[in-house]
C-alpha cells in the first residue's frame, strides 16, 4: 500500500511501486485528467504538483509519492478555477490533450509567483508541448488575472461572436475522454507487435504454443483476420494489410496482436515470440526506390511508382521563352511528423448485433468502412464513437487501432483496449511525404509571371494512404496563388519502405509552396524588385483564371492580404536595415510567402448532412456527425446553424459524431468542415425555420423565442403566435446537406477542382545567429482571408496553431525512421520557440460557404515556412533549398563554400 | 515482477547493493526515458530497483571549510536556489536549462553524471569545477576524481555495489564559472554542444587559473588543457580572444541527428569564446 494525499484527500492505493505515478492515477485512481503523452518525460502531458512543484508523474515511481502531496488538474481551487475560465476565454486549449499538463504548470508558476512575465511564463510551461495553438494563447491565457468569458451571443448574433468553445469545459476541467481515457475497468489488453525491420520476410512458428508459454488469451496474426486483410484511403487501392502477411515493408509495420490481461501483455519480450525474420535490402528514400534495379514493392506499382500526376496550360516552353528571367531550383523536404500529443488510443466492446469501437479519429465514417472490412462484417455491424481527439493534423485520417481492436473483440474476447506508446505512434502512423522538387519559374522585365513548371516527387513509404491525394493536389496548387498563363505540374507518388506518408495538414501545398515562394523571391531579386510587390502584382483575385482554368467569381482576397500586410512589412525591412547597419554577427531578416489552398476533396464529392430537432420537450438538438479534433467545428457548425434557424446558440444541445445517431459528415480535413458540414448545418437550420415558420404562418422575416416547450413567432409587424411543441405530433427536424459543386479534373488537369479557396500571406522577422547557424523567430504576421470569421477566437487559434507547425517544418522537424522515434530526437516547437504572431483577418465573402465563410485549418501553415526561408535568406544571403534548416546546415551554407 | 527496495538508510542501501543487481533510481529522469524507450521495440524488462530517495540527508549542499558537499539526491531547482558563490554560476546556469522545469524539479545532478551521456549538461561544468565523486559501498568509501570517475561513453567507473553519495567542490576564491548551450529549440533539447569554464583572476583581472571544459563533442565531455594553458595569465577581458581552433583537437565530435560532426567542431569554438566573454561581462 502507498499512502499519499491526493488533491487534498488521503489516499492509499495497491500499485507496484516502479509504475509511474500518471498510471497509478490513470488506471487504479480513476483519475484520467492527467494525461499520458509519451511517458519519457518529452510532452509534460502529464504534469502535476508533486508538493507543490511541477512534476511529470510519467518519471515518478509511486513509491516516491508515499507521504507526498499530489495536485492533479480535478481538484478544487480557486486557482485552477481562474486559469480554466481564462484557458477558455482565450482559446488556449483546442484539442485540449495538453491542457491539464498547461494548467498544472501555470498553477505551479502561479502559487510561486501571482505577477509573472511573459518570460517566467515561458518559462513555466516550457516543459509542456503543445501541438495545437502555437503557446501564444496559452501565454496571454496564464498573465490574464481576472479572465472573462464572451457573453453567449442572442438569436440571430452568433456568427462573429468570439465565444469560447462550446466543448471546451471538459478539456480544462480534466474531465474529457480521450482515446486512453474511458476503457471499461474489465478489458483485455491488446499490444502490437512491430516489424524491427524495414523489409523482411518472416514465418511464425508454433503461436499456440507461445500463447500458453506467455500466459495470452490469443495471438493473432494475418491467418487470423476474419474478413479482407487490407485496408487503405482509396477505395480501389487495399494496399496495406491490417496485419503483415509474411512480408513487412516498413519498420513498425504490425506483425501479431497479443491479447491477454495487461499484465500478461506487458511482459512479453517480443525476442521471445515465434518470429523468423529474413531481412531483406530496404529501399529507403525516393531515389533508391527509383533505381533501375530496384525491387518492386507492390505488384500494382510497376516501378515503384504508385501514380502520377499532371496538369498543363498554355506553352510553358513559350512562357519561359518570351521572359526577361528564369529561376530555377530543386527543393528537398522531410518527412514530418504530426506529433500530436495523444498517442492513438481506444478501446472496443463486442455485442451480438454489433462491435463499438471508441477511438480518437478524424473520421468516424471511413474507419467504419475500413473496419468492417477487415472483420468481414457489413457495415452496420460496426459503430465507430469518436473519443475526444487530443490533435490529428491529418495523421489520425487513416485506420490504425480501429481494425485491430475490432478484430481482437471478434476472435479474442469480449471487450479490448489499446495504447500505441509514443514511439509505436510515431514509427506505426503516416507522416507528411517527404518530397523532392525541381521547379522554374519565369518573369517578364514588370516582373509578371509568365511560366511555372513543377516536377515533384513524393515519398508515399510502403503503402500508398493519402498518396494520390498529395499527387493530385500539388500540380493544382504549385504555381501559386498567382496569374500564371503557362504552367505545366508533374508529379510522383513513390512507394519505399519508409514509414507510410498520408495526410498532414496542406497534402503537399506545404511542400511545394517552399520551392515556388523561394523562386519567387529568386525572380525579385534579379529584377530588383521588392518582395511584396512582386506578389501583389501577380496576386490572384476577383475574375482571374486558376492553371487549371477556374474563374475565380468570388472570395479571393489575396490583394487585400497583402494590401494589409504591406505597412507591417515596411516597418520590418525598416527595422532589418536599421539592425544589420550595425551588426555583424546577429543579423535581421523579413521574410514573405503567399499561399492558396482549395477547401473541401480534389474534383471528389465530399458531401455532408446534418439534422437539427426541435423536440417536443423543447430541447434542441444539432446532431453534428464531424468530428472536433480542436479545431473548433462544434462551435462553429453551432453557430452558423443557430443563426440560420433564429434561435440563440445557447439554446442548442449537441449529439456529436457517432456513427449510429449523426449522419456522414465527411471526414476533418482538406479544411472542410466549416465550408461543407457548416453549409449543411446552415440548410438545417433554414429547413427547420421553414417548417417552424410554416406552423406559424409566418413571414421570413420573422424572429424566433424558444421558452421550455413554448416557442414564439413573432413578425416584423409585432404579431407573435406561440406554438406548444408538446402539443405537437411529433418533434420537429430540418435536415440540410451540401456537397461542393466541383467537376473532375481532365488530363491535363483542367476542371473546377475546388468550390472555394482559402488565402493568405504572411510575413517573418528573424534573428540569425551567423556563427551558429542558429535562427530565432522573432515575429510574425499573417493576413488571411477567410470569408467570413464565423468565430474569430477560434480562426485565429487556427492560425497560430498552423504558424507553429510551419515553423517547425521550416527550421528543426525531421522524422527520420528509426532515429527519431521519439519527442526528445523529433523536436517541435517549445512555448519558447513561436513568436509574438499577429493576424490580420480578411473577410471576403463566399457566396457557397455559410454566412461567406470558408475553411481555414490548413491554409495558415502553407505560408510558414517559406516566408521564414525568404527571412533567412534576407538576413544572410543564404538561399535554403532543404528543410529543416538545422543549425549545422545554415553554417555550412554560410561558411562551407 | 521486478522487486522494488527503498531502503531508510544508507546501510540499507549499500547492504542491497551488495548483494543484489539493482538499478540504482534517484530521479528517475533518466531511468524512465530509457525503459520506455526499449519497451517501444519489444523488450519490457526492467532490473530490480534501488530507489535511494528515502534516505536522509542526501539532499542537502553544505558548506564546509575546505568547500561543498553537494549530496546526491540534489535535484537541479534545488541547486539553482541555492545560495553559492559565482564559483557555480556555470552550474546553475546548466541547472535552468536542462529539459524543463518539471525535469529540473525531479533530476539530480549526480543522476545526470552518472548516466554520463556525452550530452549531459551537468559533466562539463562539474569537470570545470574539478568536483570530485564521494563513492560509497558496503566495503567503504572512495573519492574519485571526475576524470577518473568518467570512463566512456556511457560508463563510468562505479563498481556494482557502489553508489554516488556527494560531489565535492573545493572552494576557489575569486573564481567564477559559466555555461553556454547550443540546440535547436528553446527548451528540452538535447545539447547539439556546449562550453562549461571557471576562471579564477587576480586583483588586476589576470586569469589565474581557468578550467574549460566541452560537451556533446566527444564520447566523454573533455577539458581542454591546452586552451587553460593559453589562457592562464591573460586578462580576462580579453580571454575571448584566445581560443583557437587547435585548441579543441582533443575533441572528436560525430556527425547525428542533431548537427555534423564539422559544425559541431566550429560551434564548440564559438560557444568557448562566448564563455568567456560572458565570464568576463
Ligand atoms: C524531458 C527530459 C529532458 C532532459 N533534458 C536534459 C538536458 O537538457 N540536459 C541534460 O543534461 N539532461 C537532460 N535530461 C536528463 C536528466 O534529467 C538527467 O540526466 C538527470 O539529471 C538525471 O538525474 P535523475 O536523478 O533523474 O537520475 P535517474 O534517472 O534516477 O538515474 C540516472 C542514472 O544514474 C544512476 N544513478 C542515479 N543516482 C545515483 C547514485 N547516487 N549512485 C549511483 N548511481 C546513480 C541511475 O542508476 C541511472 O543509471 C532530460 C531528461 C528528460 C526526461
Ligand atoms: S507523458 Fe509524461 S512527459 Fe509525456
Ligand atoms: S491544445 Fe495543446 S496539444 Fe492540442
Amino acid at each position: 500500500m502507498i499512502a499519499f494525499t491526493l488533491n487534498g484527500a488521503r489516499v492509499e492505493v495497491e500499485a507496484p511501486p516502479f509504475a509511474p505515478l500518471s498510471d497509478t492515477l490513470r488506471e487504479r485512481l480513476g483519475l484520467t485528467g492527467t494525461k499520458v503523452g509519451c511517458e519519457a518525460g518529452d510532452c509534460g502531458a502529464c504534469t502535476v504538483l508533486l508538493d507543490g512543484a511541477q512534476a511529470c508523474a510519467c518519471l515518478v515511481p509511486t513509491a516516491q509519492v508515499e507521504g507526498a502531496a499530489v495536485t492533479t488538474i480535478e481538484a478544487e481551487d480557486p486557482l485552477l478555477n481562474r486559469l480554466r475560465t481564462a484557458f477558455l476565454a482565450h482559446g488556449a486549449a483546442q484539442c485540449g490533450i495538453c491542457t491539464p499538463g498547461m494548467i498544472m504548470a501555470a498553477a505551479d508558476l502561479l502559487r510561486r509567483d501571482p505577477t509573472p512575465t511573459r518570460e517566467t511564463v515561458q518559462d513555466a510551461i516550457g516543459g509542456v508541448l503543445c501541438r495545437c495553438t502555437g503557446y501564444r494563447k496559452i501565454i496571454d491565457a496564464i498573465l490574464d488575472a481576472a479572465p472573462a468569458l464572451t457573453a453567449m451571443p442572442p438569436a440571430g448574433e452568433a456568427v462573429g461572436a468570439g465565444v469560447a468553445r462550446l466543448d471546451g469545459w471538459p478539456k480544462v476541467a480534466g474531465t474529457e475522454r480521450f482515446g486512453a481515457d474511458g476503457a471499461p475497468e474489465d478489458a483485455l489488453w491488446l499490444r502490437v507487435v512491430r516489424s524491427p525491420h524495414a523489409r523482411a520476410r518472416f514465418t511464425l512458428g508454433d503461436l499456440a504454443a507461445a500463447r500458453c508459454r506467455l500466459g495470452l488469451r490469443r495471438i493473432l496474426s494475418a491467418a487470423d483476420i476474419p474478413g479482407e486483410n487490407a485496408f487503405g484511403i482509396m477505395p480501389n487501392l487495399k494496399d496495406q494489410p491490417a496485419l503483415a502477411d509474411g512480408e513487412v515493408r516498413f519498420r513498425g509495420e504490425a506483425v501479431l496482436l497479443l491479447v491477454g490481461t495487461r499484465a500478461s501483455v506487458e511482459a512479453v519480450r517480443d525476442a521471445d515470440l515465434p518470429i523468423a525474420w529474413e531481412p531483406l535490402p530496404a529501399l529507403h528514400g525516393i531515389a533508391a526506390a527509383l533505381a533501375p534495379d530496384a525491387p518492386q514493392l507492390h505488384a500494382h506499382a510497376p516501378g515503384n511508382v504508385l501514380v502520377r500526376g499532371f496538369l498543363e496550360t498554355g506553352d510553358v516552353a513559350a512562357g519561359h521563352a518570351g521572359a526577361a528571367t528564369t529561376a530555377e531550383g530543386s527543393f528537398r523536404t522531410p518527412f514530418v511528423e504530426h506529433a500530436y500529443i495523444e498517442p492513438e488510443a481506444g478501446h472496443a466492446e463486442g455485442h451480438p448485433d454489433r462491435i463499438e469501437v471508441v477511438a480518437c479519429t478524424q473520421a468516424p465514417y471511413m474507419d467504419r468502412e475500413e473496419t468492417a472490412r477487415v472483420v468481414g462484417a457489413p457495415e452496420e455491424f460496426v459503430v465507430i464513437r469518436p473519443s475526444a481527439c487530443g490533435g490529428g493534423f491529418g495523421g489520425k485520417l487513416d485506420v490504425s487501432i480501429q481494425p485491430l481492436l475490432a478484430v481482437a473483440v471478434r476472435l479474442a474476447a469480449q471487450r479490448v483496449r489499446i495504447t500505441y506508446s509514443r514511439t509505436e505512434s510515431m514509427a506505426s502512423t503516416t507522416k507528411r511525404h517527404p518530397a523532392e522538387l525541381r521547379a522554374r519559374m519565369s518573369a517578364d522585365a514588370d516582373g509578371r509571371f509568365t511560366a511555372f513548371e513543377l516536377d515533384g516527387d513524393f515519398n508515399t513509404g510502403a503503402y500508398a494512404s493519402w498518396g494520390p491525394t498529395v499527387a493530385n493536389r500539388v500540380p493544382v496548387h504549385a504555381s501559386g496563388p498567382y496569374r500564371v498563363p503557362h504552367v505545366r505540374n508533374r508529379t510522383r507518388a513513390v512507394y519505399t519502405n519508409d514509414t507510410p506518408a498520408g495526410a498532414f495538414r496542406g497534402f503537399g501545398v506545404p511542400q511545394a509552396a517552399i520551392a515556388t515562394e523561394t523562386l519567387v523571391d529568386d525572380l525579385a531579386e534579379r529584377l530588383g524588385l521588392d518582395r511584396w510587390e512582386i506578389r501583389r502584382r501577380n496576386a490572384i483575385g476577383h475574375g482571374d483564371v486558376t492553371p487549371s482554368g477556374q474563374v475565380l467569381h468570388a472570395s479571393a482576397g489575396l490583394p487585400q492580404c497583402l494590401d494589409a500586410l504591406k505597412p507591417d512589412w515596411e516597418v520590418m525591412l525598416g527595422r532589418v536595415a536599421a539592425h544589420n547597419a550595425r551588426a555583424t554577427r546577429h543579423r535581421l531578416g523579413a521574410g514573405i510567402a503567399c499561399m492558396w489552398y482549395g477547401c473541401g476533396n480534389t474534383s471528389m464529392s465530399n458531401p455532408s448532412r446534418m439534422r437539427v430537432v426541435l423536440g417536443r420537450d423543447g430541447t434542441l438538438t444539432l446532431f453534428n456527425g464531424a468530428v472536433d479534433i480542436g479545431q473548433g467545428s462544434t462551435t462553429v457548425i453551432a453557430q452558423i446553424c443557430a443563426d440560420a434557424l433564429g434561435l440563440p446558440l445557447a439554446a442548442f444541445r449537441f449529439v456529436l459524431g457517432d456513427t449510429s445517431l449523426t449522419f456522414d459528415a465527411g471526414k476533418t480535413s482538406a479544411s472542410r468542415q466549416t465550408f461543407v458540414s457548416g453549409r449543411a448545418a446552415y440548410e438545417a437550420g433554414l429547413d427547420l425555420r421553414r417548417r417552424i415558420l410554416a406552423l406559424a404562418n409566418a413571414g421570413e422575416d420573422a424572429t424566433l423565442a424558444l421558452a421550455g416547450t413554448r416557442l414564439t413567432v413573432t413578425d416584423a409587424a409585432g404579431a407573435s403566435r406561440t406554438i406548444e411543441l408538446a402539443a405537437l405530433p411529433g418533434d420537429l427536424e430540418g435536415d440540410g446537406r451540401y456537397d461542393p459543386p466541383t467537376t473532375a479534373l481532365d488530363a491535363n488537369g483542367q476542371g473546377t477542382p475546388y468550390a472555394t479557396y482559402g488565402f493568405a500571406a504572411q510575413i517573418a522577422l528573424v534573428r540569425v545567429d551567423t556563427h551558429l547557424g542558429t535562427v530565432k523567430a522573432e515575429e510574425i504576421v499573417a493576413a488571411q482571408d477567410v470569408g467570413r470569421a464565423v468565430n474569430p477566437t477560434l480562426v485565429i487559434g487556427q492560425i497560430h496553431g498552423g504558424i507553429a507547425q510551419g515553423l517547425g517544418l521550416a527550421l528543426m522537424e525531421e522524422f527520420i525512421p528509426g532515429r527519431t522515434e521519439n519527442l526528445h530526437d523529433y523536436l517541435i516547437p517549445t512555448a519558447g520557440d513561436v513568436p509574438p504572431i499577429r493576424v490580420h483577418l480578411i473577410e471576403d465573402p463566399e457566396p457557397e460557404g455559410p454566412f461567406g465563410a470558408k475553411g481555414v485549418g490548413e491554409p495558415a501553415l502553407v505560408p510558414t515556412a517559406p516566408a521564414i526561408l525568404s527571412a533567412i535568406r534576407h538576413a544572410t544571403g543564404v538561399r535554403i533549398t532543404r528543410v529543416p534548416v538545422l543549425p549545422h546546415r545554415l553554417w555550412e551554407a554560410l561558411h562551407v563554400r | 515482477m521486478i522487486a522494488y527496495h527503498r531502503p531508510r538508510s544508507l546501510q540499507d542501501a549499500l547492504a542491497i547493493r551488495a548483494t543484489q543487481d539493482v538499478a540504482v533510481i534517484a530521479g528517475g529522469t533518466d531511468v524512465y526515458p530509457a525503459h520506455a524507450g526499449r519497451r517501444a521495440w519489444g523488450d519490457p524488462t526492467h532490473k530490480d530497483v534501488l530507489d535511494i530517495t528515502a534516505i536522509p540527508g542526501l539532499d542537502r549542499i553544505e558548506e564546509g571549510v575546505g568547500g561543498w558537499r553537494i549530496g546526491c539526491l540534489v535535484t537541479w531547482s534545488a541547486l539553482r536556489h541555492a545560495s553559492l558563490p559565482p564559483l557555480f554560476d556555470g552550474l546553475k546556469a546548466a541547472a535552468r536549462e536542462v529539459g524543463g522545469t518539471q525535469v529540473q524539479n525531479r533530476g539530480t545532478i549526480v543522476g545526470n553524471l552518472c548516466t554520463a551521456s556525452p550530452a549531459g549538461d551537468g559533466i562539463p561544468n562539474l569537470l570545470a569545477l574539478d568536483a570530485v565523486v564521494d563513492v560509497a559501498s558496503a566495503r567503504g568509501r572512495r573519492v574519485l576524481p571526475l576524470g577518473a570517475f568518467l570512463s566512456g561513453y556511457r560508463a563510468t567507473a562505479l563498481a556494482p555495489d557502489e553508489i554516488v553519495t556527494a560531489l565535492l567542490v573545493s572552494r576557489q576564491p575569486r573564481a567564477r564559472g559559466g555555461f553556454v548551450k547550443l540546440g535547436a529549440r528553446r527548451y528540452l533539447v538535447i545539447s547539439i554542444a556546449m562550453a562549461a569554464g571557471v576562471v579564477a583572476t587576480d586583483d588586476a583581472d589576470r586569469i589565474t587559473e581557468a578550467r574549460v571544459a566541452v560537451g556533446a563533442c566527444s564520447a566523454v565531455a573533455r577539458r581542454l588543457p591546452d586552451l587553460e594553458d593559453a589562457l592562464r595569465g591573460a586578462a580576462l577581458r580579453e580571454a575571448a580572444e584566445v581560443p583557437e581552433a587547435a585548441h579543441l583537437d582533443a575533441l572528436s565530435p560525430i556527425d547525428d541527428v542533431r548537427a555534423s560532426a564539422a559544425y559541431r567542431r566550429d560551434a564548440a569554438l564559438t560557444l568557448l569564446r562566448d564563455l568567456l566573454r560572458g565570464l568576463s561581462a
